[in-house]
């Protein structure tokens, strides 16, 4: 099959994943989540209050073109305005997603490379001390839940010693860096255990192939193996993790954002949580998913072209 | 409380078998891996713990006001005491019992619905099949934060809709998995012979494919178990977690406002238990993983 037909056919599949994800989300937040203007106007609201006010948020139309609403809003971006501000949702998604980048893409760069580079060199040292040691503070890392790096982090490091800034944000080039670097270095230790542990087993994967034991035949030192034909072959998994986590990176961290103060994306979703903002979260839940969905098919056309030996079918 | 399990599953393989079949061989090689005996010991007492809180035995008294509040770490107090004087080693064993508890109904949860979805999609392919890939793939798109808020939102607080919250929301990667192991095995020769000495849609599947691709779902089990462990501390600090009996998720919560005035022992008291089990089941994970995948044989 030719590659743009393939890309056709993959973006034509996009079409029923995307109403399936317009279809969850109102079934969620206009059948399931029941009446918001109990939430708007308070338990004292009257009759005629709450008619007038679900008339004027578009509740009262046919359950069809309510969802038909959705599914535009997921091509135009149009949200509305958010209940407890009253900004335009699409304004606070443009200016939310500078501070988040600000904090992801450093920290998503070095994590990225640190994780390559050591998983090479833990894949040279295979099933040695070296390794397994590498492996075995992974692990730790990851068995410690988000909250408590966050928590001890603010604490310890900004707090008590005052190495970094307690929380705040100042936007333009370079104000924003003293308050993104503890957040940078939490966000690394967050990602570097699962991201190593990955990058070693695509590492191994390609070691015991049978390239790899002629190359060895033929004489070529250990080092140059790994790093230039193992490497090599490896790049099409690393490159396939790597593209499938930037959306992630302009949703921003929910968690680290709140606690230091960043005013990005995953700061705003969690106060529109806490607060039942429901065109917010209703607005970054499609984002996201619209997000993920064309970085799938992006992935996908990525490891046909980088592949050769991925057929089309 | 798997010790027992594996123990048993060995006894009546001896019976059944002389030669070594795969599972045996993966339960000896699980039994020379020093790392997966003390991670199944050391699971087994966290078990323990959890059931005899339980059933009272231990910490029933987590509730009862032993000393001063926020009193620090004393040879009295080990890991000091809450802001109501409770102590806080006893409100960590009992929060054992809701860990385990999350931990176990999470994963049986996604492997009962990952299992039953991925293996008709793989078997039946066709129609079934594209209206499930086509579901878990409308279902893994929705970041899995907002259906954890929406699914608790809908059944209120507490620990049953934290394990439905966490158990619907985790079975989309095994549903995968199984689907594609089912692709692979089900023009297999064993599978034509279990249909040509008339064996139906359903015992081939479950008694010929299902065992075969039965260690993914145990390797799957013990990741699924610590993953939930570490997401009910997201759930209490959103405000949606365990009420009305103590939690690690909501000590290491309630340590937002504590460590202002220098109390850190509640989040250290939970997070070295979390911890502890949560470490111990990523490596049981790796030594499962290294028993019982055949392709890591010999390796």
């Amino acid at each position: 099959m030719n590659l743009w037909v393939y890309t056709f056919r993959r973006l034509l599949y996009v079409i029923p994943v995307l109403l399936g994800v317009c279809l969850i989300i109102y079934l969620l937040f206009n059948v399931v989540a029941g009446d918001p203007t109990h939430i708007l106007l308070g338990k004292h609201a009257t009759a005629k209050q709450m008619a007038e006010l679900r008339h004027e948020l578009g509740l009262d139309r046919h359950w069809f073109m309510q969802y038909l609403d959705l599914v535009k809003s997921a091509f135009t971006f149009d949200f509305g305005r958010s209940w407890s501000t009253k900004q335009l949702i699409s304004s606070m998604i443009s200016e939310g997603a500078i501070p988040s980048l600000t904090l992801t893409v450093p920290g998503f760069f070095i994590s990225t490379i640190c994780a390559v580079s050591l998983s090479l060199l833990v894949s040279f040292y295979r099933g040695g001390l070296f390794d397994k040691f590498t492996i075995l503070i992974c692990i730790s890392l990851m068995s410690i839940p988000s909250l408590a790096y966050i928590l001890f982090g603010q604490y310890f490091f900004a707090y008590k010693l005052g190495m970094f800034e307690i929380s705040g944000y100042d936007f333009g080039f370079p104000h924003f860096i003293p308050y993104i670097q503890l957040p940078v270095l939490i966000w690394i230790t967050l990602t570097i255990g699962p991201d190593l542990r990955f990058y070693r087993t695509v590492v191994l994967d390609e070691v015991y192939q049978d390239y790899v034991r002629t190359a060895r035949a033929k004489g070529l030192g250990e080092k140059l193996i790994l790093f230039k034909h193992v490497l090599k072959n490896a790049m099409i998994p690393i490159v396939t993790y790597v593209v499938i986590q930037i959306p992630f990176l302009i949703l921003g961290a929910l968690l680290i954002e709140s606690f230091f103060g960043i005013p990005g994306l995953g700061g705003i979703t969690l106060n529109a949580i806490n607060s039942s903002d429901f065109p917010v979260i209703r607005a970054m839940t499609i984002l996201s998913a619209v997000a993920y969905i064309i970085f799938g098919v992006i992935t996908d056309i990525l490891y046909t072209v980088v592949d050769p030996r991925v057929r089309l079918n | 409380m798997e010790n027992v399990q594996s123990n048993s599953f060995a006894t009546t393989e001896i019976k059944e078998l002389k030669s070594k079949s795969l599972w045996r061989h993966a339960f000896e090689t699980l039994l020379r891996d020093k790392t997966a005996v003390v991670s199944l010991f050391t699971v087994g007492v966290y078990a323990l713990i959890a059931l005899l809180t339980a059933f009272g035995f231990l910490a029933a008294d987590w509730a009862a006001e032993v000393g001063p509040s926020y009193q620090s770490p004393s040879t009295e107090f080990l890991f000091g005491t809450d802001i109501f004087g409770r102590s806080v080693v006893a409100k960590t064993l009992k929060g054992t019992q809701v860990a385990m508890s999350i931990g176990l109904s999470t994963a049986v949860l996604s492997a009962v619905i990952g299992v039953f979805l991925g293996s008709i999609a793989g078997y039946y392919g066709g129609k079934i099949d594209e209206i499930i890939v086509w579901f878990y793939n409308t279902f893994s798109s929705i970041p899995s934060i907002m259906l954890l808020v929406a699914i608790t939102f809908i059944l209120g607080k507490g620990l049953v809709a934290v394990y439905l919250a966490l158990g619907l929301t985790s079975w989309v990667g095994l549903c995968r998995l199984i689907r594609g192991e089912v692709i692979r095995h089900k023009d297999r020769e064993y599978v034509h012979a279990a249909s040509a000495i008339g064996g139906g849609d359903f015992r081939k599947l479950f008694k010929h494919i299902l065992p075969n691709v039965l260690h993914i779902v145990i390797i799957n089990f013990s990741l699924q178990f610590q993953v939930a462990i570490k997401a009910e501390v997201i759930l209490s600090y959103l405000g949606l977690g365990v009420q009305g009996q103590p939690s690690w998720g909501t000590m290491i919560d309630d340590a937002k406002l504590e460590l202002a005035r220098g109390v850190w022992w509640q989040l250290g008291a939970a997070t070295f238990a979390m911890f502890g089990v949560v470490l111990t089941l990523n490596l049981l994970g790796d030594a499962l993983r290294d028993a019982l995948d055949p392709k890591l044989k010999g390796k």
